[in-house]
């Protein structure tokens, strides 16, 4: 499962988690959101996200 | 036969107007101009008396313009690069006029009264560059957010770049945000809240952000660090060019500069509360979280700051594609008028109360009030929301 940050205010979208509180359920792929949604925090666009990269072992 | 009509293409009618953008940083410039000119010592504060006068006179003439591009018209409007060189040309004559005005503070053979007037010209100008550095740092674009940093140089305020996005507009209209003002809070008790805790909400936020790569703050990839060091090195770069006679001023003009920026802080969320749901978290920010204005000439000057509720709805947009929403909180006047009432808090009361609490229909409860004068004041106008 990925991670997605915004790029404008960090804010992490992880498709583990979802978002239950805005009808996102646990396990959403990002393709999968709707293109129309925005950054919770901040009300960027899914464009601003950038998909987080693994670090470590 | 019948011929079809195409309707006009829709086109800017402010397309050139936007350049007043740029040509606000030449005000010192012009007031030294008019002072040898005229004789007249007080031209040399002509930033500050042009803001304070002539901008909230212009407002007050030409009024209003609440017309939107059609929303078929932005992803021109974005791609178009004339409007962002427009910006970045701001930046540079910023530093050109700037600079300039300290080698003429060191070595013009002013008196101290024109020395104090230009330096808190040059403030003015650096003060205004935050909004030039607020236009760039929202891009995603490596370069603009850079010159975003070099824009904020001048007025010593790099933090901005970090606690601008990551902080108050993921904190905005709440009681936690240091730059959103409360109901009942004079500007003057907001102005060290919001400069103290900026930095201190900037620091935590890289702080917090490099530990996730294990890193600690004192790496040069902190942000805050970057920005602070640019201030550094042109500060360095003056002192040994123009001697220390620079550094009284220095020191005004940024004090002016960033003060001029939370004094339009102060207005644009003043009393107004995002809600907490039942998991904790606060509501998105919506169009009724921040006071607006329409008063063109202040837009002109500011990149449509002043249409702040879309802005936050939609923080990547640039300035010429930002929209007027009906039923969002207005402000009686342009930001420049606003600020003057901002500095006499009981005028700002006077005028601006009544319309937190009309905007909120007398539930207080739901409002950001100062902490201290709480409960008394939802008291007071649960009454008339009765």
């Amino acid at each position: 499962m990925r991670k997605w940050r915004c790029l404008i205010c960090d804010f992490e979208y992880d498709e583990a988690k979802g978002l239950p509180e805005e009808g996102i359920a646990p396990g959403t792929r990002w393709e999968d959101i709707p293109e129309t949604w925005t950054c919770p925090d901040c009300g960027a666009a899914k464009t601003d996200f950038q998909m987080v990269e693994v670090t470590g072992a | 036969m019948t011929t079809a009509t195409l309707a006009p293409a829709w086109t800017d009618s402010k397309r050139y107007l936007w350049m007043l953008g740029f040509t606000v940083m030449l005000l010192p410039l012009t007031g030294v101009q008019l002072a040898q000119a005229t004789g007249w010592s007080i031209f040399y504060w002509f930033a500050p008396l042009f803001i304070y006068t002539v901008i909230p006179l212009l407002d007050w003439m030409i009024g209003t313009d609440a017309s939107n591009p059609p929303e078929s018209a932005v992803p021109a409007l974005e791609s178009d690069q004339y409007y962002r060189y427009i910006v970045y040309a701001a930046v540079g004559i910023e530093y050109a006029v700037w600079i300039w005005a300290f080698a003429l503070i060191a070595h013009g053979g002013l008196n101290w009264f024109e020395q104090l007037g230009l330096a808190v010209s040059a403030g003015g100008i650096a003060g205004v560059s935050i909004n030039t550095a607020h236009e760039l740092g929202h891009k995603t674009d490596p370069f603009e957010r850079w010159l975003a940093k070099i824009a904020l140089a001048p007025v010593a305020y790099g933090h901005f770049f970090v606690e601008h996005n990551r902080g108050h507009h993921v904190r905005v209209a709440t009681p936690e945000d240091p730059a959103s003002a409360r109901f009942g809070e004079s500007f003057w008790e907001f102005l060290p809240r919001t400069v103290i805790g900026s930095v201190k909400s900037a620091w935590d936020i890289e702080t917090k952000r490099l530990a996730r790569s294990g890193k600690g703050p004192w790496h040069w990839q902190n942000d805050n660090l970057q920005a602070w060091a640019m201030t550094v090195v042109l500060y360095g770069a003056l002192i040994a060019w123009l001697g220390w006679i620079v550094v009284p001023f220095l020191v005004v003009q940024a004090i002016y500069g960033f003060s001029l920026l939370e004094s339009v802080n102060y207005l644009e969320h003043y009393g107004l509360r995002r809600q907490k749901l039942p998991d904790g978290r606060y509501e998105r920010c919506q169009p009724h979280h921040s006071w607006n204005s329409n008063h063109v000439v202040t837009n002109l000057f500011l990149y449509q700051l002043q249409r702040h509720s879309d802005h936050h709805a939609y923080p990547t947009r640039s300035y010429q594609s930002l929209r007027h929403f009906e039923d969002c909180p207005q402000l009686p006047s342009g930001y420049a008028s606003m600020i003057l009432l901002a500095y006499v808090p009981p005028l700002w009361f006077r005028l601006m109360d009544p319309k937190v609490v009309a905007h909120h229909k007398g539930d207080m409860s739901k409002a950001n009030i100062k902490p201290s004068i709480r409960d008394e004041v939802i008291a007071r106008y649960r009454a008339q929301a009765a």
